[in-house]
């Protein structure tokens, strides 16, 4: 018995690992974020753990073609105006095949003007490592020692169309938390984007 | 109540007549839901899609093929899209008929699709080309977060009969 509880305790948590796999692939909240180094616009490689005192991020799947992306853009731009002074800045990633969605060139990236990066995820595989699926597709990382956990997965808020009408703001919702040092009470939201331009196999 | 819903039902079925063009109804999730649930032995296949989506305008003659390739059969092809609704008159509606589009055509008229994405499709993240093709009578469900080919419809489908 003695040697028997131990395994049977093993056995548990072997088996609650699949059951708590999650079904999709990609980040689910809680999850460690691995780092990443992609090229800037300005032609510099960004890593998460090049800002020293980054509390967090905003990583943000977006790009220059999609509508959604198009219409979330100056919401993107507020969030970290928001909050990089409180220590969570936004990374805007592209992840689109240019061959696919030839307005989302580097060159074509180059022509935004931004005050947070704006990173080619060329290769794709951050975008494939998040689960990231479409754009605009929002994930906040929380520092927790070394570590970048995820925090809250999904969308902006509840209006596409009219920022002014919408009701409930989710990121910031999530961010009032975070930033209190609670969990987010919606920590994973859907919404409606752009199939990210995978490349052509 | 009876012969409303044999009236709905004649209206429908002339709704769905081709030679009868086409009208975009808007609709609110819960209807659309209702639909979605109906327990007949027809074989849905349903597309969420938008004008502004490339790679669904890209696929949409593939959805209008498919109704053409089982027509007479209990095969009902649905197109909803997710424009705003404001742009019905100015971008789908224009669309549709400069596409001839024959299919069933639904304009889905919610802002919020955190409320409504897991209730159509709990593997749906949100991204558009979106397909669902299922039988509610065999209890069997298929759905398609890309683009897909003629073919790759086809077979699909084929599944289900």
């Amino acid at each position: 018995m003695k040697k028997a509880l131990p395994l049977l305790a093993l056995c548990i948590l072997l088996l609650s690992s699949f059951i708590l796999r999650p079904l999709a692939d990609g980040y689910k909240v809680g999850d460690k974020a691995t780092d990443f180094k992609l090229k800037n616009i300005d032609g510099k490689m960004v890593s998460l753990a090049d800002n020293k005192a980054a509390k967090g991020y905003i990583v943000v799947f977006t790009c220059n073609t999609c509508p959604f992306a198009k219409a979330y853009e100056s919401r993107i731009v507020d969030l970290n105006t928001k909050y990089a002074p409180l220590g969570y800045p936004v990374v805007a990633i592209n992840p689109n095949d240019p061959a696919v969605a030839p307005g989302d060139s580097y060159a074509d990236m180059q022509k935004k003007k931004y005050a947070f990066p704006y990173l080619v995820d060329e290769s794709q595989q951050v975008a494939k490592t998040y689960g990231a699926t479409r754009t605009p597709h929002l994930y906040v990382l929380s520092k927790q020692g070394s570590d970048f956990v995820v925090s809250y997965i999904g969308a902006i808020d509840d209006n596409s169309e009219d920022a002014k009408l919408a009701k409930t703001k989710y990121v910031e919702n999530a961010m009032t938390e975070i930033l209190a040092g609670k969990p987010a009470t919606t920590k994973e939201t859907k919404a409606i984007g752009c199939t990210i331009k995978w490349k052509r196999a | 109540m009876r012969s409303l819903k044999s009236v709905a039902l004649a209206v429908g079925v002339l709704l769905s007549a081709p030679a009868f063009g086409q009208n975009v109804a808007v609709i609110k999730f819960p209807k659309l839901q209702k639909r979605l649930a109906r327990p007949t032995d027809t074989t849905y296949v349903v597309n969420f899609w938008a004008t502004w989506c490339g790679p669904c305008v890209k696929e949409l003659p593939n959805f209008e093929q498919l109704r053409v390739a089982n027509a007479g059969k209990k095969v009902k092809v649905l197109l909803v899209s997710l424009d705003y609704a404001s742009q019905l008159d100015k971008k789908v509606k224009p669309f549709v008929k400069q596409r001839g589009l024959q299919s069933e055509v639904l304009l889905l008229n919610e802002p919020d699709p955190n409320e409504w994405i897991d209730k159509v499709d709990a593997k749906w993240s949100g991204a558009l080309p979106f397909t669902l093709i299922f039988n509610n009578k065999l209890n069997q469900r298929a759905s398609f977060e890309r683009e897909l080919s003629a073919a790759e419809l086809a077979a699909a489908l084929k599944k289900f009969q």
